[in-house]
């Protein structure tokens, strides 16, 4: 499937996700050719939803649905800190890079439909007295605090719609 | 309704059924295992389904796995491996 992609569409979004990572304080997967069908899956998405899906999740192809799918998910930082890996893998730890730790299919964190729903309606409204809401950027973690949140993530570049009211 | 799965040749081992997608690099692990050991098995891609087939597919996954992960892989409709697990693949196989 998708075996016209040309490889040179592939070769130069993966050095463009390598750079941002990098810069970012990221790892890609050391495994090239691993790593390259991932990239070659964010493309395929790109292209089949218009947004990019993990290529190791189903989507709903519904944008607002797969929000903390959309690669770099929500999850890859906890991932990263418990396993040594995103979901997919397209990400390490610098002990995975370093051979310190081995690399593993992991679970998926994501939360089944009915416990995301559960967890909204347990969710208790906190009012502030902050002159400012703090916004958090649900893909890097980055905090500010201003009338809504940036356009764009000024640490990691996720969208608006990556963020959350944090307080 | 029922699935259409596309067949991979090989050693009778019973019914041998994966669930993948056809972006996944851990599902094409998955079956690149299934073909080395020369295990007769089906393969679906549920990401190319569409609408009401690609619902009925992500339910009958979700009976084997409540968080329809994938690779999904199901043996004689009883054990389900998630994820690419070698080791426990190559011994439920064996």
């Amino acid at each position: 499937m998708y075996e016209d992609m040309p490889e040179d569409r592939i070769n130069k979004f993966y050095e463009k996700l390598k750079k941002d990572a990098e810069a970012g304080g990221y790892q890609l997967n050391p495994d090239t050719n691993f790593t390259k069908k991932l990239v070659k899956g964010l493309l395929v998405n790109q292209d089949r939803y218009s947004y990019q899906a993990c290529p190791c999740r189903i989507s709903s192809g519904v944008k607002d649905e797969d929000l903390d799918i959309i690669c770099p998910c929500d999850y890859r930082d906890s991932d990263l800190e418990e396993y040594g890996t995103c979901y997919c893998a397209l990400y390490v730890s610098q002990d995975v890079l370093n051979g310190k730790k081995e690399l593993v299919s992991i679970p998926d964190r994501r939360l089944t439909e009915k416990e995301k729903i559960k967890q909204k309606e347990s969710k208790i409204e906190i009012t502030s007295s902050l002159k400012y809401p703090i916004w958090r950027c649900k893909v890097c973690g980055y905090l500010c605090a201003r009338d809504g949140p940036p356009e764009i993530c000024p640490i990691c570049k996720a969208k608006k719609d990556r963020f959350e009211k944090f307080l | 309704m029922e699935l259409i799965f596309e067949l991979v040749k090989g050693k009778n081992k019973g019914d041998i059924k994966l669930y993948a997608l056809s972006t996944c690099a851990w599902c094409e692990k998955t079956k690149d295992l299934l073909k080395e050991l020369g295990i007769e098995f089906k393969f679906i891609y549920v990401d190319l389904l569409q609408g009401d087939t690609k619902q009925y597919a992500i339910d009958e996954v979700r009976k084997y796995n409540k968080n329809c992960s994938f690779p999904t892989l199901v043996i004689n409709n009883d054990k389900t491996i998630v994820g690419f697990k070698a080791t426990e693949i190559k011994e439920a196989l064996s």
